[in-house]
């Protein structure tokens, strides 16, 4: 489904990104985990079409199209979705109004006739009780005066609404208490189909015990100098990333 | 590979065009009506004036009205000019190179369509204003004026059933005279400024409405007003008196076609609210902008106020100005009856080299007189935004209460955006609140709405109208969906 090459992505003048390989396939949930800054959202941000982060070399396939020729919205309507690691408010836009335009344009695009404002807000509700979010969210500003675990909690319930091909969640878990964790953990895990993919960034074993990755990737200063199963993830929590660092030397490789 | 601008150029998407490169969407409304015109010469003086009243068939004391205005007009001229305090740059405005009347020459009698010449119709069907009855939205009676002069009103007879007089200035002027006598000049006199003046003088047609005493009026009234000839300019006067516990919500929308020459638009408006009385009054101003290079474009300089002068009353403006190259207004509200209140919700757009000074005058006098300003301004290619506003509370406005806001969004970044409120508070018992802000539709916005689908026009008409919506909510249902489309239409090509 995705296929990435020696992808190398620069942003002011400096490279963040130095020569990524990875390949998912549908059905499959990647873990990247990696320290601070080493490029994770880098990596999220220009799958997704940030424009301020440009690719310098490399290639990046997605259903056999290539995927960095795509404008954002495209690549969005194709089946692309990232939750934001630091979700936008946009003032004076009702979160329903907002999610229906998105809804009905991905529809548009698909051919499929749009919903009504009465349609959709049934399967709004549908989806919010799934997701166990407050209906009084649905008619407030999108993230505008949001819980940093209510904005996360929200982008996960955007991806349940959209129904994505392509799932990329950078630091969905972070900031989210207990119960709210399970709540996102299920509704990634409800999305997993054989026909969709999850690549999932994160700091911490913890949400990996709800979702059981195939894949983990550690991502060390713009290079994955390792990848492995889901035990891979337990021994980065007891080593840290010292460990990979100094493993680095050794072939990457699953 | 380095990081080089052939690498960025060959691995990214092709980034869309920056704003200069962005070509505005076509003003929809640009089109001219051939149709025979009875136009008086350029030129203002006195027998032009004496010409518009005979043309109108006036009474006498019509005319001596606008005589003397246009006494008050030739002092201010003389003396002082155009206004330059303005946040505005324009050149002096040659008033003897405009014509003052311009009227389609099969004159329709105005109690039946079937008279009205049909491309005049025609006119106002293509504008989306139907005027025949069984074609409208119902709800909305529309007084449709066509350059100089009112070419239909429809649902006068179901109005006045009720009481409700709705109709063109000039049959007010004839059949109503007692009530204009009464109310005409009594918010805005003559000589209150220099393009009131002139308008007083010259002014030729507008709606006149008068609501009863304790009469709801049950539909939305409603002028569209169309500048069509050239070198014309439109003044037009409105007159909207709601008597003691009446209510009424008023909406006005306007266009002109493209032309590469300046034309002028001065226009006043007046309104009275009695004692228990509501009028709201709302605007959609689409007048023809300009090129993007700035030329053409209507001048758009009009003084419209409202005096509360009963108690309990209620005013309340609501504008969405988008077009007119100039916009020179401050709908204002003097507050004479106690616990009276004020309103003014705005939304001033100015895109490539528009420029637009508006703002709105809340003078308390009564007691615990109550006002609200809600300001948006959005500034986009070249356009400059001045929100300029006075309040002022008088010694004897004991416990009146104002709420001003000012919020500025600005787009990309050759624009530009300023707030001059003044407050003058002459009671200790009274206060003024005044909040402002200044933000930019950020990047990481427009990202967001894009990473969910949205394509970037339809990502700014997001963030935008989030920011107008407290002003949009205030609009009449069928003006707030125009709005809404309109906004969209004036910010096109905006952002890069
Ligand atoms: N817009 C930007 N301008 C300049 N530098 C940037 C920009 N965005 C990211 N960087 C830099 O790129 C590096 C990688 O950032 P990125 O956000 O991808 O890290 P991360 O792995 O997601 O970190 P974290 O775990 O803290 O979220 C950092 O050094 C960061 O400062
Ligand atoms: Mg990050």
């Amino acid at each position: 489904m995705l296929e990435i090459k020696n992808l190398r992505v620069a942003v002011g003048g400096k490279e963040i990104l130095k020569g990524i390989n990875l390949s998912v396939n549908a059905g499959e949930v990647h873990a990247v985990m990696g320290p601070n800054g080493s490029g994770k959202s880098t990596l999220a941000q220009v799958l997704a079409g940030h424009p301020t982060f440009q690719v310098i070399e490399g290639e990046v396939t997605y259903e056999g199209r290539n995927l960095l020729e795509m404008m954002p919205e495209d690549r969005a309507k194709e089946g692309v979705f990232m939750a934001f690691q630091y979700p936008v408010e946009i003032p004076g836009v009702s979160n329903a109004y907002f999610l229906r335009s998105a809804y009905n344009e991905i529809r548009k695009h698909r051919g499929e006739e749009e919903l009504d404002a009465m349609e959709f807000l049934k399967l709004l509700r549908q989806r919010a009780k799934l997701m166990n979010i407050d209906e009084s969210l649905l008619n407030r500003p999108v993230n505008e005066g949001f819980s940093g675990g209510e904005k996360k909690k929200n982008e996960v319930f955007q991806m349940a609404v959209l129904e994505p091909k392509l799932a990329i969640l950078d630091e969905t878990d972070s900031g989210l208490d207990i119960d709210a964790l399970k709540v996102v953990a299920e509704g990634v895990n409800q999305l997993r189909r054989p026909e969709r993919a999850t690549v999932l960034i994160t700091h911490y074993q913890r949400i990996l015990n709800y979702i059981t990755p195939d894949y983990v990737h550690v991502l060390v200063d713009g290079k994955i100098v390792r990848s492995g199963g889901k035990e891979l993830a337990l021994e980065l929590e007891e080593k840290g990333y010292d460990w990979v660092r100094e493993k680095e030397a050794v072939p990457a490789g699953a | 590979m380095a990081i080089t601008d052939e690498n960025i150029k060959l691995h990214n998407p092709t980034p869309e065009p920056g704003v200069e490169e962005l070509v505005s969407r076509e003003y929809k409304y640009g089109f001219y009506t051939d149709i025979e015109q009875d136009k008086a010469p350029k030129g203002l003086n006195e027998d032009i004036i004496r010409l518009i009243s005979a043309k109108k068939e006036e009474p006498e004391f019509m005319l001596e009205w606008r005589l003397k205005a246009f006494s008050h007009w030739l002092k201010m001229a003389k003396e002082e000019g155009q206004p330059k305090w303005a946040n505005i740059h324009y050149p002096e405005i040659n008033y003897q190179d405009i014509i003052y009347y311009a009227a389609p020459k099969k004159k329709p009698k105005l109690d039946s369509l079937d008279q009205v010449d049909p491309e005049l119709l025609k006119t106002f069907e293509k504008l989306g204003i139907p005027l025949e009855e069984q074609k409208m939205l119902t709800g909305v009676a529309v007084d449709a004026v066509f350059d100089s002069v009112s070419v239909a009103t429809t649902f006068k007879a179901k109005l006045a059933e009720l009481g409700i007089i709705f109709c063109s200035f000039s049959e007010a002027v004839q059949n109503h005279p007692e009530l204009v006598k009464k109310y005409l000049g009594t918010v805005v006199p003559p000589n209150d400024n220099f393009f009131a003046a002139l308008n007083s003088a010259v002014f030729t047609d507008g709606s006149f409405c008068y609501v009863p005493k304790g009469v709801r009026c049950p539909m939305e009234l409603s002028t569209y007003f169309r500048i069509n000839a050239a070198d014309t300019g439109q003044f037009e006067r409105t007159l909207i008196v709601a008597d003691e516990g009446a209510y009424v919500s008023y909406m006005e929308g306007c266009t002109a076609p493209m032309r590469d020459t300046n034309q002028l638009h001065a226009a006043v408006v007046e309104l009275i609210a009695l004692e228990g009385a509501t009028v709201k009054y709302s605007t959609i101003q689409n007048w023809y902008a300009g090129d993007k290079e700035g030329k053409g474009g209507i001048f758009n300089f009009v003084t419209k106020r409202g005096k509360c002068l009963g108690k309990n009353s209620k005013i309340s403006w609501t504008q969405v100005e988008t077009g007119a190259a100039i916009t020179w207004k401050y709908p204002g509200v003097i507050l004479e009856g106690e616990n009276s209140i004020g309103e003014f919700y705005s939304v001033a757009v100015t895109n490539n080299y528009q420029q637009a000074d508006t703002g709105t005058k809340m003078i308390h006098f009564g007691k615990n007189t109550k006002s609200t300003i809600v300001s948006k301004g959005i500034s986009a290619g070249h356009g400059n935004n001045t929100y300029r506003g006075l309040v002022k509370m008088q010694p004897r406005a004991k416990g009146a209460r104002n709420y001003t806001q000012c919020d500025s969004l600005l787009i990309g970044d050759k624009c530009s955006a300023n707030t001059f409120p003044y407050i003058e508070v002459q009671n200790s018992s009274s206060s003024a609140e005044h909040e402002a802000s200044t933000s930019r539709i950020s990047e990481d916005q427009i990202f967001y709405c894009k990473q969910r689908g949205l394509n970037t026009e339809n990502a700014i008409s997001m963030v935008v109208n989030g920011f107008c919506k407290e002003v949009f909510r205030e609009l009449p249902m069928e003006f707030a969906v125009e709005a809404t489309k309109l906004l969209s239409v004036s910010l096109d090509g905006s952002v890069g």
